[in-house]
Order: C-alpha cells, then structure tokens, then sequence
C-alpha cells in the first residue's frame, strides 16, 4: 500500500481525507453525544444525500463537471438551520424535527434521482462510502471544511462545553447560547458533508459518535474523552481504508464494525477495571 | 437601611392562562439572608427565574443593583444554583474542575482562552466547598452532597455579590446539610455576599436566615425569622392551604 500509496494521487487524496475526517468527526460528535443530538447527525446526513443527488443529476442532465460534495455541503447546511427553526417551532417535542428532516432528505434524494434516470456505481460510494472516490477537488474542499472547524471549536471551546453541560445556566451568565448552538449545528453540517466520501451517508453518523461512547466509558474528564474519541475514531477510519484498499469492501462498513469493536473493548475494560465503583455509585 | 439589591414592583406572571405570581412587591436589601419559603407549585423557581431574566413578567418592574432589568449587564454579579443542578446528566463526564471553570466562561469573554490566573481562581472556588481533593474526578461519581458543592463552587467562581440557591438541599443528607448551612453562613458573614435561599428546610433555615418571605401565589409574609416562628398554626395552614406541623430543630 505504501508504495501506492506514493505512486497513485486518488489513494494518497483518499488516505489524508481519512486521517482529517477521523478528527473532525469525533470531535463534533463528542459534544453531540453529550448534548444527546445523536439523531441530528443521521438527518442531515440524509439531507446532504439529497444534495449530492441533485448534483449529480445536474451533471447528467447538463453535463456539468462540477463536484456534487459541494451541492450536499450546502443542503446540508441549509438543512441544519431549518432542523434549529422547526425545533424552536415545535419547543415541547424538539425530537420531532428530526424524522421531518430525515424523510425530507430521503424524498428529495428519490425525486432527483428519478429524474436523471438513475446514476449506478456513483450513489453506491456515496452511501457506504469509497476508498476510490476522492478527488483533488473533493480533497481541497474537506481539507478547508476541516482546518475551519477545528478553528472554530478551539476558539469556542469554552462556549461550547459549557453550554453544553448546562445550556440554562450558560444562558443565565450571558452567553448567547442560540447563536453559539447555531454555529455547533452548522459545524455539525459541515463535517457531515465532507466525511461522506470515505464513510458514506448511511455510516456517517456512527463515526461521530460510537467512537465517543467508547471514549466516554473511559475517560476521566471532557478533554480527555475528546482525545480518546479522536484516537478511537482514526483507529476505525484507517482499519476501514486499509480494508477497503485490499478486500474491496467500502470503507464505511469496517469503520463502523471496528467502532463496535472499540466499543465492546471499552465496556469490558470498565467492568474490569472499575468493578467496585460501579457497585458503590448504585 | 440598606439599599436593595433586588426589587420587584406589582410583578405578575402566568404560564399561558395559569397566574403564578399576582402583583409581587419583593426587596432583596444589600447584606440580608433572605430565605424564601411556600408549597410546592407556589411560583419560587418562576420568581427566581424572572430575577435571573430567562422569563419576563406580564406586569410590573423589576431592578437589580439599582437598574432595571433589561439595562443590567453586569451578569457575574449572580451567582445561582438551580434546582435543577441535582438532577443533571450524571453520565456527563467532565471533572469537578471544568464544570467550575465554566462558571467563569461569560465573564472571560468570546475569543480569549483560560489564564493562569482564571484556573488559580478555579481551584479556589473549588477548595472553598471543601471539594479540592477531588478537582480532578468525575462528577458524575461523586454523592449528591458534594455535586451541590461543587454547583456552588461553580456560582461562587465569579465572586458574586448576590448567591440565589433554588432547593439546594433536596436529597442531602443530614450531615451535608450541616456542612451547608455552614459554608452559607460562612459566605454570607465572612465574603458579605447577599443570600436568596428557597428551602423546605425551615427549621434550620430560621436559624440563619436574616429575612423570610413566604410565597404562594402573593406574598404572604415578609419579616424577620423571630415573627415567622411566632406565626400561629392557623396562620401557616392558611397559608399552605393545609395544616401543617413546624419543627423546630433544638439544639
Ligand atoms: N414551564 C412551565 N409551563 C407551565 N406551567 C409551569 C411551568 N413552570 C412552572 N409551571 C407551573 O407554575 C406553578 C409554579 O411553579 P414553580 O415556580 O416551579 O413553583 P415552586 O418553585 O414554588 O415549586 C406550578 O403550578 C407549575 O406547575
Ligand atoms: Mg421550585
């Protein structure tokens, strides 16, 4: 691979891109666990299928050449704000937002893809993911994505974590807690956008966050669990590239079952290690 | 006499069509214990909440420090521990020191990091509730009593002027309910900070307290703890809208 790995531009592109998203991804998606946004992450990667569904159908119908990732990036944008709009509607069942959303997504994707008469291999490597499909284009699109969005959760770490850990109280000492879960659920939306190459849109959001709930069985404190799913998520991410190179299988599906993997590892650590805390705390 | 800390004037509020609060007249003065007693559902949390500005009233003024509400900037001046502090996400996991730090995230500012001077500050807040030797646990593992602690450490980052603690000692022991009453105490002779406690506890909280307001709907008393405890039966179970039995805790 490593030989390839220098010889072929795709595979170096494909690599790197893994490497960022295997940040990026758990790094939001420690903040979406603990907030218990989960769901959130499967709508809107839903929602930027559609967009990479219109972009591919624009490129059939008018032979465009032009990366359908940056039609999905703004879908899913788009569609993170509206998810923020229709949960401040419906207040007392925020939950609801979320199949409104995901079913929204999922229609556009069968409409557009109706209209251009189907599109075969591509769609199959958006879903489960693909370790052939990044472009130079692609690669400088998710390399921006990622360097702005560790940028910005640096800046408002704090911000972050703590309306996170009480958005009432946060509210109370003066941070403006709507505009500050805005940017996270923009955030949210990019990362979304450029994880679905490598992972696809069904696995996008088991990267966020099965790497965190392995992390958060073992970590002492929010830092460290960030770090931890940081570690996690790469170890999942370069599994599932280095499968998905040499057994042909899409990368999403080994990222997902080593996060399993990780996962159980952890349960079973903490029951090994922490046996008596667990029965005192009860 | 002093001047007040907190006023409110003719303030009502109602959830939808439900009044809970029917044209309050409230002064916090500067300095006082203040403790706030009522039956459950008699409006304290909303009162408080519309002190704190996450709810605003249908009717009426309300100033803090002298201004009114919607002028007063100086947020860090409140400290407030919620009712709600007790029942948070016990799988969250972040140490007893980041939740303190973020106690101060506000007053830090957007676009500046943590010195060394906010973590000194941290640490203090923590050792000041006792809770020093376990900055670096989970709090998610420690007992009820101690997360309270550790809310109040969180409050208390800020150096506030007024501390408002909604139901702090539900589900403490007796032992850390002694142990609070003392850091109150402590805080409020020693720091001078201005206390705004809603308790059931009446009985300790008589003892302390310099003030005591009793809210259910209206205001149904405002005086010094001396007359509260000479209130008749008759007069409480009025005012409950039950009979009750006050303990008085001898000691
Ligand atoms: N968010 C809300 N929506 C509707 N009614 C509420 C809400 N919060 C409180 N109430 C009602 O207002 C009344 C006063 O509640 P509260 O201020 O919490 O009382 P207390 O703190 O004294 O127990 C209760 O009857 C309660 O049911
Ligand atoms: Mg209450």
């Amino acid at each position: 691979m490593f030989a390839d790995f220098y010889q072929y531009d795709f595979l170096r592109y494909t690599f790197l891109t893994g490497l960022m998203i295997g940040i990026i991804a758990p790094l939001l998606g420690t903040f979406i666990v603990v907030r218990r946004l989960s769901l959130i992450a499967d709508a809107l990667s839903h929602v930027t299928l559609a967009g990479i569904a219109f972009g591919l159908m624009v490129e059939k119908l008018f032979a465009i050449v032009f990366s359908p990732l940056y039609a999905g990036m703004i879908f899913s944008v788009f569609g993170s704000v509206l998810i923020e709009k229709l949960r401040s509607v419906y207040k007392a069942y925020q939950e609801i937002a979320i199949p409104i959303i995901l079913s929204g997504g999922v229609g556009l994707s069968v409409i557009f893809i109706a209209i251009a008469d189907g599109f075969n291999n591509d769609l199959f490597n958006y879903l489960f993911g693909s370790v052939s499909a990044v472009s130079q284009s692609d690669f400088f699109m998710i390399l921006t994505i990622s360097i702005f969005v560790i940028l910005v959760v640096a800046l408002f770490y704090k911000e972050l974590f703590t309306l996170s850990f009480d958005e009432e109280h946060a509210t109370i000492s003066g941070i403006h807690s709507k505009r500050i879960h805005l940017l996270f659920i923009v955030l949210t939306a990019l990362v979304i956008a450029a994880s679905i190459r490598i992972v696809g849109v069904l696995l996008v959001s088991a990267l966020m966050t099965l790497p965190v709930a392995a992390a958060m069985r073992l970590a002492k404190g929010f830092k460290q669990m960030m770090g931890l799913s940081i570690l996690f998520g790469e170890l999942a991410v370069i599994s599932g590239l280095i499968s998905g190179y040499y057994l042909n299988i899409p990368p999403g599906g080994t990222i997902v079952l080593v996060s399993i993997i990780i996962l159980l590892i952890s349960i079973v650590i903490k029951q090994l290690k922490f046996p008596k805390k667990v029965r005192e705390a009860k | 006499m002093k001047e007040p800390i907190v006023s409110m004037k003719n303030v009502s509020y109602a959830y939808e069509e439900k009044t809970v609060l029917d044209h309050i007249h409230f002064e916090l003065p500067q300095g006082s214990f203040m403790g706030l007693v009522g039956p459950n559902g008699g409006g304290k949390t909303t009162l408080i909440k519309l002190l704190l500005g996450l709810l605003k009233p249908d009717e009426g003024s309300i100033e803090l420090f002298g201004k009114p509400i919607g002028k007063f900037k100086e947020r860090n001046k409140i400290g407030f521990v919620s009712q709600k502090a007790n029942t948070f996400n016990r799988g969250f996991p972040a140490t007893v020191f980041e939740v303190v730090s973020t106690g101060l995230t506000a007053k830090v500012g957007y676009f500046k990091f943590f010195s060394r001077k906010h973590k000194a500050k941290v640490l203090e807040a923590i050792n000041q509730v006792g809770m020093l030797e376990y900055a670096y646990e989970n709090i998610g593992n420690l007992s009820g009593g101690q997360q309270q602690r550790v809310f109040i450490a969180r409050a208390l980052v800020n150096d506030p002027e007024l501390l408002i603690l909604d139901e702090p000692t539900v589900g403490v022991d007796y032992e850390n309910v002694r142990r609070f009453y003392e850091l109150l105490h402590q805080l409020h002779e020693v720091k001078n900070i201005t206390l705004l406690l809603i308790t059931h506890d009446t009985g300790t909280m008589t003892e302390h307290a310099t003030d005591i307001v009793c809210l259910n709907k209206t205001l149904h008393f405002h005086g010094k703890p001396e007359d509260y405890t000479s209130l008749t039966e008759e007069d409480l179970s009025n005012f409950y809208g039950h009979p009750v039995n006050v303990v008085a805790h001898n000691h």
